[in-house]
């Protein structure tokens, strides 16, 4: 998996977003994390830790108008997408200020304005949802696409395998983005899927342009995911990327773990994503290991706002738990 | 006035729709080519072209979710599942998501969908095609159920659906889109959750929606003959109810039977006798009765298919019998 973007091709201030974009996601979920063990974040918490590369690499190629949708595993694609840090973290605590107004929690995040289309959490079930924002694009005769992320488990759901034929039937834009982690939960996806941990082949049967690459380097990322893009803009129908990556924690907080060894955990966990991309930008000289340490103090800053922010938020007034059921009021 | 079938009162809604507003398209099995399998969309490819009337795979999932997302993202997409039965494989889309998302983003998303389906039984489908499930939608909040039995509530409804913003689904009685009745040339609406009363009466009220109403107006007829004098309401929409029309019909009759065609466990009568009885206890002279089709797969053999939707006959003995009357 060769890639003719490398760091050298990179300004530094695109180097540093980029590290400063994954670091940010990463303390944001740390902290999450310590909120969770606090007993302030409740529920399901899935984190993305390990995986930041995907969401950083993919996301900001897209522009203001396209839309972004994915599964519950959604504080990396939220973030990536410009969602404000204080409403996520506000969100996860269930507050009133919440990118949802404390009513979808962790796993529902959204935000219109930014054409983030939500975290959902019925496995494959965003994928229709994904298939009917394109199609209404393409009847609006806009140019905009549809960024749809979903796991390896998602694939084995009859929802997945609709919505990849209608995208290819009805040439819609989409870009289907799998984010292949290993493991649905505690299955390992060798005996989840027949055929094995590669999936992209799967894209083959409804003739949807497919590729794997290594997830957990984001300039790989980045230059397969621009390229897909824009050949989507063109109206030619969709494209599927495989990112293969690994969660270095539990599928959520409730997860004891037991299902890997702590050997492969290790082994890649010695990836890090962040670490492999602040490595290279040292070793290319791109970046100084002051910038470094300036964007570190820079996203610490802005998660522990995040965190004062939510915890200084009210909950959302009892009368909210009658709102927005329905756009129009009751018999309208 | 003009007298049309049902069918072609919805057809005039669908291509209203189109018509007036480009946001709106139409979206579901075979009802371009075919022309629906109820021919509620005959000759509409032709006229509205295959970008507007789109043929979709048989993947109710999918093209839900398509109606859903679209929705989403400000269209205004009509979608038609070909019957009842086989919303079952999309909902998903249809109780997790559409339902959902306005809530879930804190009003940030709307999803001014409508599905149009087919339901009911009595045409010996047999136990997969037969079914109802009305009722069970009714009961998921955020959801719009649209029950019409007459012409001129099938259209003046669906302009309503139309303007409302939120999912709704819109089901057509297989057996009704035979009956003609009256609608207007001057344009009007219903609007959703109003319950209309189909026949004024004293002695008792008879609750109906769908194609249990015409059952309730014949029963009505037939106890007319024994000076028995029926109110029969239409419920018209489970969701929104309007109980206060039939709260205030109670009040008066202090007698009341639901009529209802699908399985009396879980039935929706349940629910309307339930709360009658809250809110109009000292008003009853007796209990509130439930009508509904056994709790029985639906048959194919005419014969036995017939012994499980409630008819008019069974109306009038059951009302004879459990008020004494
Ligand atoms: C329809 C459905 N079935 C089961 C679940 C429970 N569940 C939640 S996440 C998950 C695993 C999904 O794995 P994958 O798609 O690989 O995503 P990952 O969590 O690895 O990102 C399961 C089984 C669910 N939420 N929805
Ligand atoms: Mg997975």
């Amino acid at each position: 998996m060769a890639t003719t973007l490398n760091i050298e091709t990179l300004a530094k201030e695109e180097a540093l977003e980029i590290f400063t974009q994954m670091l940010l996601i990463r303390r944001f979920e740390e902290e999450a994390e310590r909120l969770y063990r606090r007993g302030l974040v409740r529920g399901f918490l899935h984190t993305y830790i390990g995986e930041e590369a995907i969401a950083v690499g993919a996301i900001p190629n897209l522009r203001d108008d396209d839309y972004v949708i994915g599964h519950y595993r959604d504080h990396g694609h939220a973030l990536a997408r410009g969602v404000d840090p204080k409403a996520a973290m506000a969100e996860l605590c269930g507050k009133a200020t919440g990118c949802s107004g404390g009513k979808g929690g962790s796993m529902h995040l959204f935000d219109a304005e930014k054409h983030f289309m939500g975290g959902h959490a019925i496995v494959g079930g965003q994928l229709p949802l994904a298939i009917g924002i394109a199609l209404g694009v393409k009847l609006k005769k806009l140019d905009s696409v549809v960024m749809c992320f979903f796991g390896d488990g998602a694939v084995n759901e009859g929802e997945f395998h609709e919505a990849m034929n209608m995208a290819s039937l009805w040439k819609l834009p989409v870009v289907f983005m799998l984010e292949n982690n290993l493991y649905g939960m505690g299955t390992d996806v060798n005996r989840s899927r027949a055929g094995g941990a590669s999936i992209y082949g799967a894209a083959e049967p409804y003739m949807i342009p497919a590729v794997q690459i290594d997830g957990m380097d984001v300039m790989a990322v980045k230059e397969t995911v621009s390229e897909g893009i824009a050949k989507v803009r063109e109206g030619t129908g969709p494209v599927f990327i495989e990112s293969m990556a690994y969660r270095f924690h539990g599928h959520s907080m409730a997860d004891p773990s037991n299902y890997r060894d702590n050997e492969e955990v290790q082994e890649n966990r010695s990836r890090d994503p962040i670490d492999k991309f602040r490595e290279d930008c040292l070793e290319a000289g791109k970046i100084e290991p002051q910038d470094l340490e300036l964007a570190a103090e820079k996203v610490d800053l802005i998660v522990q706002e995040a965190r004062e922010f939510a915890e200084q938020s009210p909950e959302p007034a009892p009368e909210e738990l009658y709102t927005h059921i329905y756009a129009d009021p009751e018999g309208n | 006035m003009a007298e049309m079938l049902l069918r072609e009162a919805v057809s005039k809604a669908l291509s209203e729709a189109l018509d007036e507003d480009n946001r709106c398209f139409l979206m579901g099995e075979d009802i371009g080519a075919y022309g629906g399998a109820y021919a509620v969309t005959r000759g509409f490819l032709e006229k509205y072209g295959e970008e507007r009337v789109r043929d979709t795979p048989i993947s109710e999932s999918v093209f839900v979710g398509a109606g859903v997302g679209s929705a989403m993202i400000g269209m205004r997409p009509i979608v038609e599942v070909m019957t009842i039965n086989f919303t079952l494989v999309a909902m998903d889309q249809i109780i997790n998501h559409a339902a959902k998302l306005s809530y879930m983003s804190n009003g940030q998303l709307t999803v001014p969908l409508i599905i149009r389906t087919v339901t009911g039984g009595g045409g010996q489908l047999a136990a997969t095609h037969s079914q109802s499930f009305e009722n069970w939608y009714a009961s998921v909040p955020g959801l719009r159920v649209v029950v019409p039995a007459t012409p001129y509530d099938a259209l003046g409804m669906f302009r309503a659906s139309r303007k409302d913003n939120n999912p709704v689904i819109f089901a057509e009685h297989a057996l009704l889109y035979r009956v003609r009745g009256e609608v207007p040339e001057e344009y009007y609406e219903v609007p959703l959750g109003k319950a209309r009363i189909a026949r004024p009466g004293n002695d008792v009220t008879l609750v109906a929606y769908s194609g249990m109403v015409r059952v309730a107006e014949e029963a009505a007829a037939k106890l007319e003959e024994d000076n028995i004098s029926s109110e029969v309401i239409d419920l018209r929409c489970l969701s929104p109810l309007d109980l206060d029309t039939v709260i205030e019909s109670v009040k008066k009759t202090n007698r009341v039977a639901v009529v209802e065609e699908t399985w009396k466990t879980g039935g929706f009568s349940g629910t309307i006798a339930s709360d009658i009885q809250e809110a109009a206890f000292d008003d009853l002279d007796g209990p509130v009765v439930r009508i509904n089709g056994p709790d029985v797969p639906a048959p194919y053999a005419r014969n036995i298919e017939q012994l499980m939707i409630p008819n008019s006959d069974w109306v009038v003995k059951s009302v004879k019998y459990n008020f004494g009357l």
